[in-house]
């Protein structure tokens, strides 16, 4: 079964719901036929792909060293 | 100072009820499993670690003056990072700091239609990249240049791994505006980052240098 055609510009509309597996599976199907044969759109997905493992990560937002201990001197001193 | 009692035994209701009662301690008890999770949320308005710590800490100790202000059913960690991104907010409003717009607050407020600034491939992070320190120094510089209604998102989405109700909650947005930030953001980040695949994190060549032709 042939799926409908869909534009690049609404592939990039839903391209972080598709990230999410937050799509209904009719569109899903009409993005990954697309993906299939646009190497354009398969670069965004695999860029935003590594976007969201790189910032997931999170070592930019650790805790700065002894937090802990000055919030809970502050907490104690209120 | 003694170290904090431990009350690991005991529901958050209780301990809410102890709190509110004046028991620091049981009040440190409710703090401790998201204290990394208010932090990363004032730095994702603020930017800035020393701002964090400091927003951070204050958001903690307004929380406890106001806790009888807790509704039982909610969820204590929404709670408390909801008076940390009010805290936040109200910081850089009073340094003014605000003033700064990016670049693209400007090119996207009007949350328009993507328009890819390059199809730079990247398929896959090498590992050797991974350990190097340009692509997390790029990673940083890409995050700060990030509007910060779009940073925040980013940040509570895909850092805390937040769901878009909860991202919604807090930011008192809808959920489908969640979503259209999240994707702003990551594309943005996207198209902040991708060329970098070809040479841009070595160091001294922020610009960088081919896209892979077709």
């Amino acid at each position: 079964m042939s799926v409908i055609e869909i534009s690049c510009l609404e592939v990039w509309r839903e391209i972080s719901n598709y990230v999410d597996q937050d799509v209904a599976p009719e569109l899903r199907a009409r993005m990954e036929a697309h993906f299939k044969s646009c190497a354009h759109c398969k670069a965004v997905l695999d860029g935003t792909r590594n976007v969201v493992k790189l910032v997931a990560d999170g070592v930019e937002y650790k805790l700065p060293k002894g937090f802990s201990e000055r919030l809970y001197t502050r907490i104690k001193g209120k | 100072m003694g170290a904090p009692a431990t009350y690991s035994d005991l529901s958050q209701p209780e301990l809410v009820r102890r709190a509110c009662e004046g028991d620091k301690d049981a009040f440190y008890s409710l703090v401790r499993p998201c204290e990394r999770a208010v932090y990363v949320a004032a730095i994702s308005i603020l930017n800035n670690p020393a701002d964090a710590e400091e927003v951070a800490q204050e958001a903690v100790l307004k929380a406890f003056t106001h806790l009888a202000g807790f509704r039982a059913e909610a969820k204590f960690s929404t709670w408390l990072i909801q008076i940390t991104i009010n805290e936040a907010r109200l910081r850089l409003r009073k340094d003014r700091r605000h003033l700064y717009e990016s670049l693209d607050e400007r090119r996207t407020d009007a949350d328009g239609d993507y328009d890819p600034k390059d199809f730079a491939d990247w398929r896959e992070i090498p590992s050797e990249e991974l350990k190097r320190g340009e692509l997390r120094n790029a990673l940083k510089r890409a995050m700060a240049t990030l509007a910060p209604k779009y940073r925040e998102v980013l940040i509570l989405r895909d850092v805390q791994n937040l769901s878009t109700e909860e991202t919604a909650e807090i930011l008192g947005i809808s959920e489908g505006n969640v979503k259209t930030r999240l994707l702003r953001a990551r594309l943005q980040m996207r198209d902040a980052l991708a060329p970098g695949i070809d040479g841009s994190w070595s160091a001294g060549k922020p610009e960088y240098k081919k896209v892979r032709p077709w």
